[in-house]
């Protein structure tokens, strides 16, 4: 199979990779790059579990071709903690127990992260709306939402 | 490691390039935001030598608002269109129907283009190899019969696109680019009746533009159910779109989506020029009858999904028929 050189940055870093034509984003972070947060899940975009942030935008990783991110920047939930602490969202997802069997949390995680820097302070609809491409067969939600909301408050506390 | 067949990705720097690259081989595809195509090459459905990426093309990403219309680049994100402030101002039932498009992480890949080519669906057809395989293929791919229809001589699978029925109601029209250059045609001239070949392009041709005139004395809607609320294909949707002049019915427009292997305009000229009424709304679904053709494609059987476009179409334009009072 013939690979073509991308670069591109993930979590911050910026990298230079041969790739399969055929390969998809979710398998060059998880087997390439060894970035196992991103979970795969329903394979067909129905269940958000493999949601990354491309540019910023939530994108689903096992939608997208690692060949059509080059030069953008991908984010996992790798990047969310810093030097071993969890971040404003993750702490709030650990304490508001938004977080159960933990297949669905990094997409969770992705895509409030995505909501909260658009929108620091949203209301519950804004929360569903972000997160409607996300299921969660433990928590039925309410919980994770709850955590979403802990979170805005909690980043507009944090200096 | 890969489930996905070999094939070549090309990202070309021009539209001529990308047209060139289309029809230099007829198992070559278009890839824009992959959220349609790429879940189908994982279920093995289609297995092209090589994806064009037309992604990036500026000239694809153009919005212009001129006096009399809107010009629309197809490569332009759901998420994008969403987002143009001007857009929900003038054509609200748009914005509406984008936004009942899959969940944020899909719109903010999936392109216009993209949504209006989608594949048709069908319970036989959305499914893993293995299912299909030990049902035996179906007529869409690889079969000799239509599991819906198996009489039938033609594919049944259904179009299930939420944004091509209101673009329909509002006259748009789109252009298509190809090897023989560019050609404009009403957006209802892109589909055909055949659940296989539902897109009416020719090998090396894509859909570049969506032209949209602005009216505006015109009222317009869209309503869809669907399984999953938050995020689903419709299992019957229902565009409208009508101009009302005092007491008088002066245009209506209808289009069905979810029910045929097109999204299907529904003649309604017996009601122009009429009033809107319990009996004219009895017409109307009289015409809706016998209009769609609902089969069992969906996890929903027919009849509800028939009873549902017919209550969904009196709601809509009743509302529609208040509005613009």
């Amino acid at each position: 199979m013939k690979k073509q050189l991308i670069s591109l940055r993930v979590n911050g870093r910026d990298r230079e990779d041969a790739v399969a034509d055929n390969m998809l984003l979710v398998d060059y972070l998880r087997d390439q790059l060894g970035l196992t947060g991103t979970k795969q899940g329903c394979d067909g975009g129905e269940c958000g579990a493999c949601t990354v942030l491309v540019d910023g935008r939530p994108r689903l990783a096992c939608c997208t071709l690692v060949q059509s991110v080059d030069g953008c920047s991908v984010e996992t939930v790798e990047s969310l903690s810093h030097n071993g602490r969890l971040s404003a969202l993750q702490q709030a997802f650990h304490e508001k127990l938004g977080t159960q069997c933990g297949f669905c949390t990094p997409g969770m995680l992705m895509a409030s992260e995505a909501l909260l820097r658009q929108n620091p302070d949203p209301d519950v609809d804004a929360i569903k709306g972000a997160l409607a491409g996300n299921l969660c067969r433990c928590t039925g939600y309410v919980k994770i939402i709850e955590s979403v909301q802990s979170a805005a408050t909690n980043r507009e506390i944090a200096p | 490691m890969s489930l996905l067949n070999e094939f070549r990705f090309i990202r070309p720097e021009t539209t001529a390039q990308a047209v060139t690259a289309l029809a230099g081989s007829t198992d070559t595809r278009v890839l824009c935001g992959g959220t349609d195509l790429l879940p189908n090459l994982r279920r093995g459905l289609v297995s092209p030598g090589a994806l064009v990426d037309v992604s990036r093309l500026e000239s694809l990403q153009q919005i212009s608002w001129e006096d009399d219309r809107l010009t629309l680049g197809a490569a332009i994100t759901l998420e994008e269109l969403a987002n143009e402030p001007r857009l929900n101002r003038h054509f609200p039932a748009l914005v509406k129907a984008i936004l009942s498009v899959a969940g944020p992480s899909h719109r903010a890949a999936a392109s216009l283009g993209g949504n209006l080519c989608q594949d048709t669906r069908c319970i036989f057809y959305n499914q893993s190899d293995w299912w299909r395989r030990s049902n035996d293929y179906c007529l869409k791919y690889r079969g000799e019969l239509c599991h819906v229809m198996p009489k039938g001589d033609r594919c049944y699978a259904t179009y299930h696109g939420d944004i091509a029925p209101v673009l329909m109601a509002l006259g748009a029209q789109i252009d298509i680019i190809g090897p023989g250059g560019s050609r404009r045609l009403p957006l209802d001239g892109l589909y055909q009746e055949n659940g296989s070949h539902h897109l009416s392009l020719e090998p090396g041709e894509l859909v570049s533009t969506i032209i949209l005139p602005r009216h505006v004395q015109w009222h317009s809607g869209y309503e869809k159910v669907r399984v999953r609320d938050a995020i689903d294909f419709p299992l019957a949707g229902v565009a409208a779109a009508l101009r009302r002049e005092g007491d008088t019915l002066a245009q209506l427009r209808l289009v069905v989506t979810g029910t045929n292997s097109i999204p299907i305009r529904v003649d309604l000229s017996q009601l122009e020029g009429g009033t809107w009424s319990d009996e004219a709304a009895e017409e109307m679904a009289k015409a809706i009858r016998k209009a769609v053709n609902v089969l069992k494609t969906t996890v929903t059987g027919p009849k509800y999904r028939r009873r549902v476009v017919m209550a969904m179409a009196k709601r809509l334009v009743s509302q529609l028929w208040q509005q613009a009072a």
